[in-house]
């Protein structure tokens, strides 16, 4: 057996490059042509008229970006669910866009119920430890060294199994999220900038602040604790992670139960910027891209790429939205994802697949 | 080897008679008036499809309970979920339509569109009360289809008719159309696009997706950017408080937003706070439980516990809605009955009772609706009469009607609707029309 190892030769790191070269001179050529072409022209839209609004309404463009920075911090979070979990076993959990709904329902749920707001917190998160160790004994155990796509097909059983049981629970009518119950802010900083004004909510602001403390608590956690290093063993071989007494059911739970507060905290967010309901769910579908750029194994790649989609999303939407009838905040994730793909196929922070031959 | 034959017999006996026994009762053994319900109390859209459904219900629920059904013949009301998804919605059709359903109420554009050439093959009416397809209301091109008492199109003539009666009139303001963008939100667009140039004003259009619905922060920049004098909203579900929502936060004026009457749940206030206060909606019926018909919902229905709804959703706009539909419904049985003298009415007796529908004031007043709605007709040219509409506006805590009824501009949709139907049928030489005396 050879132990030649597949590494990316000289010649496809240059074409790397290339690529990069090519998009510039293409988007150079495409600059030049327009400012030829001049104003009313489809190119000119596209290449020149957008940056010319940006210089026209800076604070138009702060806004944009800051409004890209508050969706791109929950991305970064919906996206963290994924990665957490397919760092740990292998599988991607379906169930995640689900499961900020289930978090969100609980605690509205429970504070309905008449019980304080902060227990009610309390109370969701042990309802997600709760949800992690039943997803571990009846789900997981019994399908150990499956293949990874039986999961895969076991966690979409899960998302109709908690879709229904939600609704048998707590009902399928949407509910307001206790915002201010949990001590969340509510109101805006509004001041004037270059001529227009910035207007930040206090509630985004929160949002913000609250992912950053979440994700660093979760770096701190998996970096420096025997928790995290015996995640990191799993992660790298449940074989060999087993075998140095690794007990893999204990990380198992551990890690569906992390996904679970970053579920709950998503659902506060997300529920507070809208309502509390099912359809919550279907934004969870913007992780998909976010963990296509970021990568599925990497934590850092979940928050970066998260902030990347936000933010891009948010750009396009709004400076390039109008040229095609706008909505294009729907496709263009998958498109900016398809885009760094071009240049890392395995993703921002993704491992390199390195196979033997 | 002959007991086991002989067993075998028996048990295919027993099969066939348990089969006869369990085999559904002939349509002309019907004791009955079957009343199915589209229902979607499950998925993205709950919010404003379960106090529909609960209106609905409870309204016919109140007749078979005090009145012993319609002309002395039961009410027999079955939900089908469909999640709002079409693909169910037309699952639930197929599996009601062997059983003499009297009519349909898709409660979905979407489920509409499918069923339209469904329901003359097999002689179901389609009920699509104040949404579907807006071309249907041409009783010749399409006599099997309703969508009483309004159009989209009648509904967006109304409105801006509204825009144009306050202040300095619409003519060269910019009018800005958020949609969810689907069947349902692109309805209204060649009207409004067509009013845009006969009228003067600009149309600036921001289509919401899907799966944006509850992330419209760049659409609402978008609309801070351009600036509109007025806001006009077709969404549906969790689109609705998100924009009302994101509308505040850009300080968009309420007062100058304007929702189509499916933006106007309470459930679409309510999570905006005071932030929603002073936003306007459509509406072509009343709300609150002042009205005798109600208040014996409430004594028959929900005090006995044979509703599905929570008591204080009672009365709110979208449970009247649905009251409102299950008025139409039980309306056009009385009448079908009356005019074919058929009591226990199927599809084909009930189509000729909403060709003849006539809800007087009288009428209304009679089952204790006075002043609920207009009054409402149906003939066989025009399934939707184009009926008034009025402007409510949330207060925080309930809405109030601010406008008087507003007649549409019948003149300008009128025409644009025969021309829409005629492009319908242009590819479809087998399609069943109709003359109309």
């Amino acid at each position: 057996m050879s132990d030649t190892t597949l590494k990316p030769s000289r010649a496809s790191m240059s074409a790397g490059k290339r690529n990069w070269l090519v998009t510039a001179a293409l988007f150079a050529a495409a600059v030049v042509g327009s400012l030829v072409v001049g104003e009313g022209s489809l190119v000119y839209e596209i290449f020149v008229s957008p940056f010319l609004f940006v210089v026209e309404a800076p604070d138009l463009f702060v806004q944009v970006i800051w409004e890209g920075l508050v969706a791109g911090t929950l991305y970064a979070l919906l996206g963290l669910g994924f990665v957490l979990i397919f760092k740990a076993s292998g599988v991607f959990n379906f169930a995640q866009g689900i499961m900020v709904v289930f978090g969100a329902l609980s605690l509205v749920g429970f504070y309905a119920a008449g019980i304080p707001a902060i227990l009610s917190l309390l109370l969701s998160i042990a309802m997600m430890y709760v949800l992690a160790w039943t997803v571990e004994r009846v789900v997981l155990r019994p399908l150990v060294n499956q293949d990874p796509l039986i999961l895969f097909m076991a966690t979409i059983g899960l998302t109709y199994f908690l879709i229904g049981f939600g609704e048998f629970i707590f009902g399928g009518e949407p509910k307001t999220m206790i915002t201010e119950e949990i001590g969340l802010p509510s109101g805006s900083y509004s001041f004037d900038f270059m001529g227009g004004f910035v207007s930040l909510q206090k509630l985004d602001i929160a949002a913000a602040v609250i992912a950053a403390i979440l994700v660093g608590c979760l770096a701190v956690f998996f970096n420096k604790t025997k928790v995290g290093r015996a995640l990191r063993a799993v992660a790298d071989d449940h074989q060999a992670a087993l075998s140095v007494g690794i007990t893999l059911r204990q990380i198992w739970v551990i890690v569906w139960f992390a996904a679970g507060i970053v579920a709950l905290t998503t659902g506060i967010m997300w529920g507070a910027r809208s309502d509390v309901s099912f359809a919550l769910q279907i934004v969870a579908l913007k992780a998909l891209p976010v963990i296509i750029l970021g990568g599925l194994t990497s934590i850092p790649g979940a928050i970066i790429g998260g902030l990347i989609i936000g933010i891009s999303e948010k750009l396009a939407e709004f400076y390039w939205g109008p040229l095609v009838g706008g909505s294009i905040e729907s496709w263009v994730p998958y498109f900016i994802a398809l885009g760094f793909l071009w240049f890392r196929p395995q993703g921002l922070f993704g491992e390199k697949i390195i196979d033997r031959i | 080897m002959r007991t086991r034959k002989l067993l075998m017999g028996l048990a295919g006996v027993a099969m066939l008679a348990g089969s006869n026994f369990v085999a559904p009762t002939p349509a002309g053994a019907q004791e009955s008036i079957f009343i199915p319900m589209l229902t979607y109390r499950t998925g993205p859209f709950a919010g404003s499809g379960t106090p529909i459904m609960d209106g609905m219900h409870d309204y016919l629920t109140m007749l078979n309970e005090r009145d012993g059904g319609i002309g002395g013949v039961m009410l027999e009301i079955e939900e089908c979920e469909t999640a709002y998804n079409a693909q169910k919605g037309v699952e639930c059709y197929e599996g009601v339509k062997d059983r003499n359903p009297v009519v349909i109420n898709p409660y979905s554009t979407g489920i509409t569109l499918q069923l339209i050439p469904k329901a003359p093959v097999d002689q179901i009416p389609i009920l699509s009360m104040g949404y579907g397809l807006s071309a249907t209301a041409v009783g010749e091109a399409f006599p099997w289809t309703f969508n009483a008492p309004a159009t989209y199109w009648s509904q967006m003539s109304a409105i801006i008719k509204y825009i144009d009666s306050q202040g300095e009139g619409i003519s060269g303001q910019t009018v800005g159309f958020i949609y969810l963008d689907v069947g349902y939100g692109r309805e209204p667009i060649p009207l409004l696009d067509q009013l845009g140039t006969d009228m003067g004003f600009e149309v600036v259009k921001i289509p919401v997706g899907v799966s944006d619905m509850q992330n419209q922060s760049s659409h609402w920049l978008q609309v801070r950017r351009e600036q509109p004098d007025w806001m006009i909203m077709w969404g549906w579900g969790a689109m609705n408080p998100t924009a009302i929502k994101e509308a505040a936060k850009v300080n968009f004026p309420m007062d100058r937003f304007i929702g189509v009457w499916w933006s106007g749940g309470n459930v679409d206030v309510r999570p905006a706070g005071d932030g929603a206060i002073g936003y306007l909606s459509v509406n072509f019926h009343g709300t609150g439980t002042d009205f005798p018909a109600i208040q014996d919902i409430i004594k028959y229905v929900v005090e006995p516990g044979l509703s599905l709804s929570d008591p204080d959703v009672v009365g709110d706009n979208f449970y009247n809605r649905g009251v409102s539909n299950a008025v139409a419904v039980a309306e056009a049985i009385r009448t079908a009955q009356q005019v074919t003298g058929v009591s226990v009415v199927t599809g084909v007796e009930m189509r000729e009772g909403l060709e003849n529908f006539n809800l007087t004031a009288e009428r209304l007043a009679e089952i204790g609706l006075e002043g609920f709605m207009n009054p409402m007709q149906i003939t066989c040219e025009d399934h939707a009469g184009a009926h008034p509409v009025y402007i409510q506006q949330w207060d925080g805590s309930a809405w109030n009607r601010v406008s008087d009824w507003i007649e549409p501009m019948s003149d300008r949709v009128r025409p644009m609707l025969i021309a829409a139907a005629e492009e319908y049928l242009s590819d479809k030489p087998e399609w069943q029309t109709q003359e109309c005396n």
